[in-house]
């Protein structure tokens, strides 16, 4: 690929032009506010993601500080509330989700033999959205006051916002509204991404691309985009709901007017447990494309791994209640739940014996996204098991609102998805970098995090069955809590620590790596059989497949023993085909600053809903006023800019004839 | 991008259906779900209201029929619109969509009027939980309604430009799905909002 970089001079539809004809990268801040490249949007998602990683991990460490010993007061009740609100909503919802998004933007299209999404615009429109909602939550913070005397506007009412306690006379101040309005927000923009993956998926996979012979990942993908659809408006209800009772007087959740409390957590956690599996599912995916090429043996069982992953996405929407035993459902549906709780760890316990069996026997290339997928594998089947134990009814009654809960979801959260991600970000770093990352850090980097993390939440599992409820800001001395807290604070540090290491690994080996092949783990799917980095119209010639694992099949063949033979050089059909002549004539899809209007929409509108009915009086040398009288305006302004982003969207074509 | 670019500049695809139309599709299975809780919540209250107004004190059942009757028509009208555009007329198709426009807007205008004697009659969204939940769930679909209508006003608009064209009808028929598919649901929110009676 021709890598000309295009003189700063020349105006930028000009540059672009240029910038196409030769074939070229191109360059600057314009060229990223208006790409509608996927490899290009991912990489903007997963660097958000992992700025809210860092900002959730100090969130973490300052909820580690004040409960490293008993009585402490680093943090007083309400800083600690909002800190720890903070802390799960921005994992969730900022890190999480989006990094998962990141590896679905990135590999998607280059693991089907695609050479964009199918809306790359929507794509750009997903990922600002997503922005002017982190923004917009975070943005809460500097609300309360003088933020650095510690007044904290933040929202304090947990990542669950269990309503009636999230009202305006239990919660006062912003803090709650920013949180509902900035989920709203980021509720479109995994709306958007997830109709566009479903699309992308179902209708533009390359010739000989059955869905049967898609990566796990791709599955994966689809599975938890379809999670994603449904699962987000429901939540997207119940936050107009809460929305309604805060901002208009409605009273979905007041009680003295027949209003139930019972309706918040219905809803909640009717998106809230399709959504645990919308943040394992990527994870699982990337697992299953690691162990193979680490084993150098196809996935074992790949049908099953499928399966079990679509009939996880199915269980998920039968299981929220077991959230809600202590509720008072009644013995049936308790019973109910507990059963089908029961029974989705069938699926997953499929998956995790077939990484093991891919595993047995297969010639183990010992390297960092490896030792991450197996630490995985150890994590998650810990975590899934505690999450077995709460399925048991009476013993949930016991656990309910305990560290012990803490420990199962970090877990599963962290020990599982984080884990999955962490070794993806190791596994593709070549293949988007055109470098290695080091290894010597990358060991150096799992093995802090593996042991910190084990350090960390194992010893919340014993304070929880000791009692230690979860959200309080401090504990007495003498409940024999001391001991696991202070392990659990040291562990949260040693993660940092690990986390420190590899972002000096990711910039070190981005500026000095080793270079890195196109295939340099002997991979199997199609994103290996391009260029690194690929070029912006990944593939030169849409490739045609003809069984699972193509890639691997046209490197090897199988001697009598099934083992793996290499393919004489010139006996397979390997060689990237050349009819576009290096890309030459390619149309891909223009540049556009459309979506980022749209999207620039929607945190002014969510500023004027979160100050819509604040009575309180501004501006005083001007006269003086009451600030909801301004939000009417900037409500409109918001909503103007929407529209004129949108219609500028359809208006113009969407490729350059 | 990279499969051959048939006449007309469609893609093909692997489903056969076309991106868009598939897009619409998602759109409208999430929809469902997004209607279904607002539905949800409002049954769950039905009959939890601690002071009045109440449902059968306030609804006017003969004019909800018509204002119902008058946007399934629009249905009906939709339906045409696309019907003339597919066989080339592009004039029949701004008058059906022009008029299923503003059989939608006669809709809101019902509703709005509904609203207001609704309001005058004390109910707000603050009185009681049948008025939370009812304002709430047919504000939402009003608000389809609307955005529909925006819609076929701005094909209206851009076929005057030229930009629609019965080579590629697939826009018409996209925006006549969301068109039947708010349709459906308000038969769905009259039939158990308005005619199943409440139990007390």
């Amino acid at each position: 690929m021709a890598a000309t970089s295009i003189p700063k001079r020349m105006s930028f539809p000009q540059a672009m032009r240029e910038a196409r004809a030769a074939g070229a990268t191109y360059q600057g801040i314009w060229s990223w506010l208006t790409t509608v490249d996927h490899k290009r949007i991912g990489i903007m998602y997963g660097a958000a993601a992992f700025f809210f990683f860092v900002v959730g991990g100090v969130e973490a460490l300052l909820i580690r500080v004040q409960l490293a010993a008993p009585e402490q007061s680093f943090l007083n009740p309400d800083q600690y509330n909002r800190i720890f609100t903070m802390h799960g909503t921005t994992m969730v919802f900022l890190v999480v989700m989006p990094m998962s998004a990141a590896f679905f933007n990135l590999l998607v299209p280059l693991m089907i033999g695609a050479r964009d999404v199918a809306f790359p615009r929507m794509n750009a429109f997903s990922f600002w959205v997503f922005m002017g909602g982190g923004i917009l939550l975070n943005a809460s913070f500097f609300t309360g006051g003088n933020v650095f005397a510690g007044e904290l506007g933040a929202p304090d009412g947990g990542w669950f916002g269990y309503a009636p306690l999230t009202l305006k006379q239990y919660s006062g101040g912003h803090g709650i509204d920013y949180w509902v309005i900035g989920l709203q927000i980021l509720g479109i923009a995994s709306l958007a991404g997830a109709f566009n993956f479903i699309v992308t998926i179902l209708n533009m996979r390359a010739p000989g691309m059955t869905l049967f012979r898609m990566p796990v990942f791709v599955w994966m993908t689809l599975v938890t985009s379809f999670l994603l659809i449904f699962a987000i408006p429901v939540i997207s209800v119940a936050l107009f709901q809460l929305t309604f009772d805060r901002a208009f007087g409605a009273n979905f959740f007041n009680v003295s007017a027949g209003g139930t409390p019972l309706l918040w957590q219905h809803m909640f956690w009717l998106f809230g447990h399709p959504e645990v599996y919308i943040l394992i599912l990527p994870a699982m995916g990337i697992v299953s494309e690691i162990l193979p090429v680490f084993s150098r043996k196809p996935l074992f069982g790949y049908p099953f791994v499928v399966f079990s992953g679509v009939a996880i996405g199915f269980m998920s929407w039968g299981v929220w209640a077991h959230h809600m035993y202590t509720t008072g459902l009644g013995s049936v549906a308790n019973s109910a739940f507990g059963i089908s709780t029961i029974l989705i760890a069938i699926p997953t316990g499929i998956k995790i014996f077939n990484w093991m069996a891919t595993m047995f026997g297969g010639t183990l290339n010992l390297k960092t996204p490896f030792y991450f997928s197996v630490g995985f594998i150890a994590m998650f089947t810990i975590g899934g098991l505690t999450g077995v134990t709460h399925s048991i009814v009476p013993s949930d009654y016991q656990q309910q609102d305990t560290y012990y809960i803490v420990a199962h979801f970090h877990q599963v959260l962290f020990g599982g998805a984080i884990f999955g991600l962490f070794g993806g970000a190791y596994y593709w770093f070549p293949k988007f970098t055109g470098k290695l990352m080091n290894e010597t850090l990358g060991m150096i980097n799992f093995w802090l995090i593996f042991i910190g993390f084990n350090l960390t939440f194992q010893p919340m599992m014993v304070a929880g069955l000791m009692g230690m409820p979860r959200r309080i800001h401090t504990y007495p001395s003498d409940y024999g809590w001391e001991f696991w807290n202070a392990m659990a604070t040291v562990g949260a540090f040693t993660i940092a620590l690990g986390v420190l290491v590899f972002m000096v690994n990711f910039v070190l080996s981005m500026r000095k790596g080793e270079a890195a092949s196109d295939d340099p783990w002997d991979g199997r799917t199609l994103e290996w059989t391009i260029p690194s980095p690929p070029p912006a119209y990944n593939f030169a010639e849409i490739p045609h497949v003809h069984s699972l694992d193509d890639f691997w099949h046209k490197k090897y063949t199988e001697d009598r023993d099934g083992r793996p033979v290499p393919v004489p050089a010139g006996a397979s059909d390997t060689s990237h085909g050349d009819g576009h002549a290096g890309g030459h004539g390619i149309h891909l899809p223009s540049p556009s600053i459309m979506p980022l209007i749209a999207a620039v929409g929607f945190p002014i509108i969510g500023l004027g809903l979160v100050y819509v009915n604040d009575t309180s009086e501004v501006w005083s040398w001007l006269g003086g006023g009451s600030l909801y009288l301004l939000m009417r305006p900037l409500i409109a302004v918001g909503a103007a800019i929407m529209v004129v982003g949108l219609y500028g969207w359809a208006l113009e074509p969407a490729t350059e004839e | 991008m990279a499969h051959a670019l048939p006449a007309g500049g469609h893609l093909e695809t692997n489903t056969g259906l076309d991106n868009r139309k598939l897009l619409m599709w998602l759109f409208l299975g999430s929809d469902c779900l997004f209607f279904g809780s607002l539905i949800s919540a409002y049954l769950l209250y039905r009959d939890r209201s601690v002071v009045g107004p109440y449902p059968s004190e306030l609804y006017d059942i003969p004019f909800t029929s018509v204002s119902s009757f008058v946007l399934l028509m629009s249905s009906f009208s939709m339906v045409l619109g696309l019907s003339a555009l597919q066989r080339g007329n592009i004039r029949g198709m701004r008058i059906w969509l022009s008029c299923t426009a503003f059989l939608g807007v006669l809709f809101l205008g019902g509703q709005a009027f509904e609203f207001t004697e609704f309001y005058r009659e004390g109910l707000t969204l603050h009185q009681n939980l049948f008025g939370t939940t009812f304002f709430v769930l047919t504000g939402f679909h009003g608000a389809h309604v609307s955005v529909g209508v925006l819609i076929l006003l701005s094909i209206v608009a851009s076929s005057f430009r030229g930009r629609v064209s019965s080579d590629d009808p697939l826009p018409v028929e996209i925006a006549g799905l969301y068109w039947h598919f708010v349709d459906i649901v308000w038969i769905i929110i009259f039939t158990l909002v308005y005619l199943v009676e409440p139990t007390s």
